[in-house]
């Protein structure tokens, strides 16, 4: 009997221990590689809503957050664009959504995310995450911050999180380009090799 | 160890002369131009203000000396063993909740340096504003606490090597004794940041 007890303790104890560690994670650090995004619907800067289910044919998505004014985001503005040309007709579009609050980055406005997308001739989505609850379920935390979801059974998948290549600095300096790699694994079938990395960039306007 | 000193002190005289000459030149032409036609002071006044100005803010910058290290470099700096109490501030011009915060750095710097407590600011500018925007800020903002440079493209590598948890969002913040080590990516206020050093006495 006594053991009985023993046991059942052990078993509560493990199961509230394990329920409190995944409520940390999802609160503390969002997606993580293998779960299944939500999906969502965002204003684009046509003034149209956007969601993921609107994309009937794509086998994946390119979600990158981005904004007009962080430096890093600016420096791979015409890597995204390029991504999309690539990406887009092999069925893995780029959707960017800006997480900045535009009342503490006024540069971050709608207006301003309209221009910028028309001077830039962006050939993707820009769409605002309002009321900024997106952007935490995906854990982002900076700009800009990459994931990479792949169309399955069971919904959208995050195969990739991070950056996009090695050389924020300089486009003439990558030697590894993270995400197309993750994408080219996908569309070829093999395991992604790389599936998390790092880079430094402007810490999310709330 | 790959480091870089930019030291122009040795140049500050030749440095000094030269503008000087400069500025010379351009009151005597602005003198000659203004008086061959209608004699306008007024003019002569802003534009020789104007130059000087110009001539006393690149005089600054070229005063500055700027470490800059690659990853392996300033690694020295994350793990001294003396019995000070390290601030170390990941920050760059261009980002505002870093820029907001420096007072306070600066502030923590001043009130305890003499309890063993050094502030070094790191900075992530890209290497091409170095001159044009970087030494600019420090000289405007007359920043006492020790600024250096780190310039890696690596961050793949370096950033979790820095701290597991860091994303890579600035500010970020490790504050470390030979001890004990704390790292943050948030923004402080003074006395948060007063609050977190205490703890380390």
């Amino acid at each position: 009997m006594k053991k009985l007890v023993k046991i059942c303790a052990v078993i509560v104890l493990v199961g509230l221990s394990s329920a409190f560690i995944s409520f940390k994670n999802m609160h503390d650090h969002g997606y993580k590689i293998g779960d299944v995004v939500k999906d969502f619907s965002l204003k684009n800067i046509d003034g149209k809503m956007v969601s993921l289910a609107d994309y009937k044919d794509a086998k994946g998505f390119i979600v990158t957050f981005t904004c007009n004014t962080c430096p890093f985001s600016i420096a791979y503005e015409d890597r995204i664009i390029a991504l999309n040309k690539k990406y887009a007709s092999k069925g893995y579009p780029v959707i960017a959504i800006n997480p900045n609050n535009p009342n503490t980055k006024p540069g971050d406005s709608f207006d301003a995310m309209q221009k910028r997308a028309i001077e830039k001739g962006f050939t993707f989505p820009y769409l605002v995450d309002e009321g900024q609850k997106v952007y935490p379920k995906f854990g982002a935390k900076k700009t800009p911050h990459n994931y990479v979801l792949q169309k399955t059974k069971k919904g959208l998948v995050v195969e990739y999180i991070g950056a996009i290549d090695d050389s924020s600095r300089n486009p003439d300096g990558v030697k590894e380009k993270y995400l197309e790699f993750a994408v080219d694994a996908l569309l070829s079938g093999n395991e992604i090799k790389v599936k998390k990395t790092k880079a430094i960039g402007c810490s999310i306007k709330v | 160890m790959y480091k870089s000193l930019l030291n122009y002190r040795k140049c500050k005289e030749v440095l000094i002369n030269f503008m000087t000459m400069k500025l010379n030149v351009l009151i005597i032409g602005i003198i000659l131009m203004t008086s061959g036609c209608q004699k306008n002071k007024k003019t002569v006044e802003v534009l020789q203000e104007m130059t000087t100005e110009v001539v006393k803010k690149e005089m600054n910058v070229s005063n500055i000396e700027l470490e800059i290290y690659d990853y392996e470099g300033f690694s020295t700096y994350l793990d001294k063993t003396d019995d000070k109490v390290y601030v170390i501030n990941f920050w760059a011009t261009w980002c505002a909740p870093c820029v907001k915060e420096l007072p306070y750095f600066e502030k923590l710097n001043e009130n305890y340096k003499n309890q063993n407590v050094e502030v070094i600011l790191v900075s992530l500018d890209f290497p091409h504003v170095y001159d044009k925007n970087l030494k600019p800020f420090i000289a405007k903002k007359a920043l006492k606490s020790k600024v250096i440079a780190l310039n890696d493209t690596n961050e793949n590598e370096w950033i979790s090597k820095i701290d597991k948890s860091w994303s890579g969002a600035i500010p970020a913040t490790i504050i470390y004794n030979k001890n004990q080590r704390k790292f943050f990516e948030r923004s402080f206020t003074y006395e948060e940041l007063e609050k977190e050093v205490k703890q380390f006495k």
